[in-house]
């Protein structure tokens, strides 16, 4: 197993979220959960981060912020959505200045419904994140490897070409 | 307990100066990310939280060099890269008999390029985070240094294997020094409530403070050096034992360790202020009042 899955690092930022999503987010800190077993860190920094969670929904004034966010997290990591507000944007999904889920934006990788979402659930979520976190993590290092390989041959024919 | 004339005669051989570093450089990453995962352990007990497996700082340094390498400019991995070396030379000089004196100034030559990564990325948080880090080096600057003039008075020694043979062991002459040094432990560990340059709890005010804009392998040699440091300075302490009183030695330094993730624990952050003065004063107050009475006493 790598060491990404063992110790995934979130960050959390509450977009237009009612907090009813987020109070769950913190709830999986505390001591009844305790995320702190698998190595979760909750770090306030995009470039420290694996595992982007994003409650509620987006708007004209969180789109940018999401967008910027989601730049600054290295390679490779993944968007988890948690609560209906980041799947679809839930029952403010009418609203004018609604234009709906997290997915609208970014690339969403795991979704948790639920108005609020249980702590349980978000574990649950997290855990499908590592799964895909995995995933994309072989694919990384398969490609930057694929990546200096060429380089190094295109630097061999550039040399034999001379 | 170990026989003084054996042990000078090996540590004044030259084979132990390269012993020493090597085993330094070696076995300290080990031990200290060991302790450090003692520490979260701890940690979360004292919290009534299960807390993560004992290797968890090993799998987060093997995880930072998993990710993508995202640097905002070449510098910093220049800057964060001599930290690492400095911060391994200044422990390998303790512990292969050098001078106690260019041991502490290596050790603040690699905080300094620390502090200068962080200006080299030039984000608002890494630069009071870099502000925050020099005031604490500035504030236990004066300890440390008072810490190694003590033990010169009491050892006749600036030279580690020198003072660690000597037949008393320095504490007893010097507990103020100690306790000084203690206290300014908490500042040189990062723990609360002297964490004031980086913190996992910081995010409102300092995102992460003096490493907010280093990422990837980068952070990861940064979590190395602390390894190296956690090692380093508990050695230090060490040297206020010596081989008059190894197993003592070792208790009481793991005490204080625990004492340290207790106040961690309990306290809250500081502001830059209390830090510096409480640091200066410690050294003013027991510091020299220790000497003086060194002074008398001989
Ligand atoms: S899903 Fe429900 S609880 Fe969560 S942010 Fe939306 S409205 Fe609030």
């Amino acid at each position: 197993m790598s060491g990404l899955t063992k110790s995934p690092w979130i960050i959390h930022y509450d977009a237009s979220s009612c907090n009813g999503c987020d109070i769950e987010v913190l709830a999986c800190l505390t001591p009844l959960y305790d995320v702190e077993r698998f190595g979760i860190l909750n770090t306030g920094n995009p470039k420290h981060a694996d595992i982007f969670v994003v409650t509620g929904s987006v708007n004209e004034q969180n789109r940018q912020v999401i967008k910027n966010i989601y730049d600054q997290m290295p390679k490779p990591n993944v968007v988890i959505g948690v609560g209906i507000c980041a799947c679809s944007g839930g029952v403010f999904k009418e609203c004018y200045n609604v234009a709906g889920g997290v997915g609208q934006v970014i690339p969403v990788d795991v979704y948790v419904p639920g108005c609020s979402v249980r702590p349980e659930q978000i574990i649950d979520g997290v855990v499908k994140a590592l799964g895909i976190l995995e995933e994309k993590r072989a694919a990384f290092a398969a490609e930057s490897k694929k990546g200096t390989d060429t380089g190094a041959n295109a630097d061999a024919k550039k040399d034999g070409g001379n | 307990m170990i026989d003084t004339a054996t042990a000078s005669a090996f540590f004044t051989s030259g084979i132990s100066q390269v012993i020493g570093a090597l085993l330094f450089i070696l076995l300290a990453p080990l031990v200290g990310g060991i302790i450090t995962g003692l520490d979260r352990k701890i940690t979360a007990r004292m919290q009534g939280r299960v807390g993560p497996p004992v290797l968890q700082p090993f799998y987060d340094i093997k995880k930072l060099f998993e990710k993508e390498k995202m640097v905002v400019t070449t510098a910093e991995n220049f800057w964060v890269f001599a930290y690492l070396v400095f911060i391994v030379i200044s422990g390998m000089l303790l512990f292969a008999n050098s001078d106690l004196l260019l041991v502490i100034f290596a050790l603040t030559l690699a905080h300094v390029f620390l502090i200068l990564g962080a200006y080299s990325t030039g984000s608002p948080y890494a630069h009071v985070g870099a502000e925050r880090e020099l005031i604490a080096l500035m504030s236990v600057e004066p300890m440390i240094i008072v810490a190694a003039v003590g033990l010169y008075m009491v050892t006749g020694s600036f030279e580690t294997y020198g003072i660690i043979v000597s037949s008393t062991a320095p504490i007893l002459l010097i507990p103020c020094l100690f306790i000084g040094m203690v206290y300014i432990l908490t500042v040189k560990l990062g723990k609360s409530p002297f964490d004031i340059a980086t913190s996992h709890h910081a995010h409102q005010e300092l995102v992460k403070g003096l490493t907010t804009e280093f990422s990837g392998s980068t952070l990861g040699m940064i979590e190395i050096a602390h390894l190296y440091e956690l090692v380093f300075l508990l050695g230090f302490l060490f040297l206020f034992f010596g081989l008059a009183a190894p197993l003592i030695g070792i208790v009481v330094i793991a005490a204080v360790y625990l004492l340290e993730i207790f106040i961690d624990n309990a306290a809250s952050r500081a502001k830059w202020q209390f830090v510096f003065k409480g640091c200066w004063a410690i050294t003013l107050v027991l510091g020299f009042l220790n000497l003086f009475a060194l002074y008398f006493v001989r």
